[in-house]
Formats: structure tokens, sequence, C-alpha cells
């Protein structure tokens, strides 16, 4: 049963902060209510105000620029991600993630940016995000904050946006010559969340195939999404093999700390990193020999 | 402390006070009366709940009525013209794409939306469209076929 709140629903930016510094821990921000109207209804969040920015325009947009690389607005939908034409042209691993993400209904109302403030480990969009090297802004009364999204999750469910401040934009640089990112997860209903997700980024030489760089992120194994940095640093600098991945999947699967739960225990999760980190390395490798 | 809510459904208009803590699902439902809509699992799971909003699939038990503002809902009411059942009710009547009912209002609703986006989809394209829609007498391929018959163009809309 939801508890009672007041409502507010403001149209812009400006007005949206103002609200929110004024009543922050007694508030909630409710974009798509995706996650946030389950956590209520299960009385694990009660507000005793809640403010809607679903209504802030201004917050919704995706733009793209060829040198720059892609902003889009915290409050542009899933299911406009995944329909863009310019993310499908230039960044089709986000069209491909959202693709999966829960299901249409939910995609048509859900906001990335909800999404990401939600900060559940197992979200799909965060670990894209950081493979691709996204930053993020925050705003509040007092300004502008930047940061990496990687930096952004702090602990389950928990960010580091401060009293007042809310998400407003993620940007995603365009990528350097020769790079390509993939992303799967592990799921055992179509439309559910992650047990384990995986998303490779890798940046190849132009002439040598060395990979220049690599990222990989992973999501539900641990109470952020995370990087495993010691399965990547196995892979810089080399001509990556299908051993080397098989190695580094082997890395990966020690560096994570996942739980057990019903949906698979902390061995299986593990299991999971082992394969997935190769078979999705494989992938982004073959993406970019193309690229 | 209500708040005013106008809204559209199935072409008619309406200004209500509700609650904000007030669902759409609800709204539709203990206010309009409207209970062809169905409430499943009440956590965005079943889609029983779904309802077209503004030209897009939502799931109606997830979303606070004050949202839907100013907004056109669509819901399983709204389909038949009189009496005269839509394209998609017909199939799912020939087909047989029923067994306890539940979860058909929804259905019809994930498949209007899919239609009304891509008007001749594949077989995997209706699976995905109806991805987000439990049966759990798990009737799939009779709604499945019944979809496939409407998007063949073998119902046709009477104007």
């Amino acid at each position: 049963m939801i508890r009672d709140f007041e409502y507010f629903a403001p149209k812009t930016l400006k007005e949206a902060l103002t609200l929110w510094d004024k009543y922050g821990d007694e508030s909630k921000i409710i974009a798509g209510g995706q996650s946030l109207l389950i956590l209520m209804r299960q009385g694990l969040v009660a507000p005793e105000y809640l403010i809607d920015i679903k209504g802030v325009s201004e917050l919704n947009y995706i733009e793209s620029d060829s040198k720059k690389g892609l902003r889009i607005g915290a409050l542009t939908t899933h299911r406009t991600i995944e329909k863009s034409p310019v993310i499908q042209d230039g960044f089709i691993v986000l069209a491909e993630m959202e693709r999966r993400l829960a299901s249409i209904q939910t995609r048509n109302w859900g906001t990335i940016g909800g999404n990401i403030c939600h900060a559940d480990p197992a979200g799909d969009p965060a670990p894209v995000l950081i493979a691709l090297n996204a930053t993020l802004t925050t705003a509040s009364l007092k300004g502008e904050r930047n940061m990496a999204v990687e930096d952004f999750c702090l602990d389950y469910f928990e960010t580091a946006l401060e009293h007042g401040e809310l998400l407003t934009e993620i940007q995603i640089p365009a990528a350097p010559p020769h790079t390509s990112t993939a992303y799967t997860k592990f799921n055992v209903i179509e439309s559910d969340m992650a047990t384990v997700g995986v998303a490779v980024s890798i940046t190849l030489g132009s002439s040598d195939g060395i990979c220049q760089d690599i990222r990989i992120a992973l999501g539900a194994v641990a109470p952020t999404p995370m990087r495993a940095k010691q399965a990547e640093a196995a892979l810089r600098g080399k001509k990556i093999t299908d051993n080397l991945l098989k190695e580094a999947g082997e890395i990966a699967s020690t560096e994570v700390e996942p739980i057990s739960d019903m949906l698979a225990s902390e061995e299986y999760r593990r299991e999971l990193v082992r394969v997935l980190v190769r078979r999705v390395g494989k992938e982004a490798l073959a993406r970019a020999k193309q690229a | 402390m209500k708040k005013e809510l106008r809204l559209t459904v199935n072409g008619q208009p309406y200004e209500l006070y509700v609650k904000p803590k007030t669902l759409l699902v609800e709204a539709l439902r203990d206010h309009l009366g409207l209970t062809g809509t169905k409430r499943g699992c009440n956590e965005s799971a079943c889609g029983a709940c779904t309802v077209i909003l503004n030209g897009m699939a939502v799931k109606s038990c997830s979303i606070l009525a004050l949202q839907a503002g100013g907004g056109e809902v669509l819901t399983v009411e709204g389909l038949a013209r009189g009496t005269e059942l839509h394209p998609l009710q017909k199939a799912f009547l020939d087909h047989g794409a029923f067994q306890c009912g539940f979860c058909t209002a929804g259905m019809l609703m994930s498949a209007k939306a899919l239609l009304g986006e891509n008007p001749k989809p594949a077989k995997e394209q209706i699976k995905e469209g109806i991805d987000g829609n439990i049966c759990r007498c798990t009737g799939y391929n009779s709604i499945i076929r019944a979809v496939t018959a409407v998007a063949k163009g073998e119902y046709k809309e009477e104007k």
C-alpha cells in the first residue's frame, strides 16, 4: 500500500531544483517511476513529498556531434534511445542494451536518468555507459558538477548525488577509431534484470591490431557496477587472442564480489563472469576490427 | 489532499479528483469504472494492466494517474466501435486466443500498440511486442496466430 504524499509537478529544471532543495530528505524525485513506484508499493520508500520531474521537457533530448559525441538528457526514455537513428547509427550497443531492458511498456515510460539514479547494481545502462567511458552532469541551485559514470554509484541504491542535486545529462564521447563495444546480460526471463551483465569496449591500433585500450564493465556482481581492471590490464597493449580472453575471464571472475540470491549463487555468478567476459570480449574484438 | 486530473479516456474527456498516490489503473477501474483493464501482479511484471497512453503501451499499475494528466488513454473498452469489434478482438475470438482471459485486455493493447508502430510485424516482432505480457495459461501460440492474422490483413477495420 502506497502511503499518502504531497505531490509537485515542476515544469522547469529551476522549479524542480528549488523544490528538491527545500524538501530534501523528506522527498523523493520521480521521473518514469518504473523502479520507484514498486519500492513505494512495497513500503520500502515512503516520502512525504514526491517531486515529479517527468514533465521537465528541457531534460528530454538526444544531441550528437561527430567530434564531441553524444549528449542524452536525463529524462529521455529508454524507448526513445532504443529507436533513435543517431544511436542506432553511431552507438548501436546502447540500442542493443535498451532493447533487452525490461519490457516495451517499461521502456516507453522509464527514463535513462531514473534508471541510473535508482543505482540498482543489476541495471543495464550503467555497465554499458562505463564501458563507453561516459560522463554525467548533475545540477543543483549551487551549480553543476561533472563526473565519470563509474564514480556515480557508491553502494547498493546509493549515488554520489548530494542534497538538492539532480542528474541532468549523460555524455558519451565520440569513440576513437577502431573502437567498438559489446554488451550482454545473462537472465532467465527475457524481460528480467541481469543475473550478470558484461560490457566490453576495445580500441585497436590502426595497423597492428594491438589492443590500445580496453574497458570491461560488469553489472550485478558487486554493490555497484564495476570495472574488472586486472582483467583489462591482462589485455591492454597485447594482440588479443582467444587464449588471452579466456585468461581475462578467469581474472575477472576473481575480481568480482557477487552475492547469492534466488537468481544465482555466488559461485555461479563468478562462472558467468568467466564465460561472458570471454564471449563479449570476442564480440567487441570482432566489431573493433571492422570499425 | 486530492488533486484535479483531466484526461481523455477512449475519446471521452474526464475531470476527476484523485489522491496523488492513485495509480492510473486505479483511476481507470475504481474512479471511472472501466474494469476491462486488469490489475494482475501490481508490480510491473505481468502486463495485464497495459493501456495505451499517448500512443504508447504502458503498464497502468506503474504510473501515477497524475502523470497521465492531459494525456489520451485508450483502454480495451475503446477498441470496439459500438457493437463492431476491433479486428484484433475478432481475430482473438476466431483463433481462440483466450483461456482464462485475464491477460486478454493487456495482450490486445500491446498488440494494438505494436501494429500502430509496425503494421506488418514478423513473427519474432510480434513475440517481442507482447514480451511484457504474461499469459499464465501459456496460450501464447494462439495469441501470436491472431495478431499475425490481423497483420496479414485478414481482418479489415470497418470505417
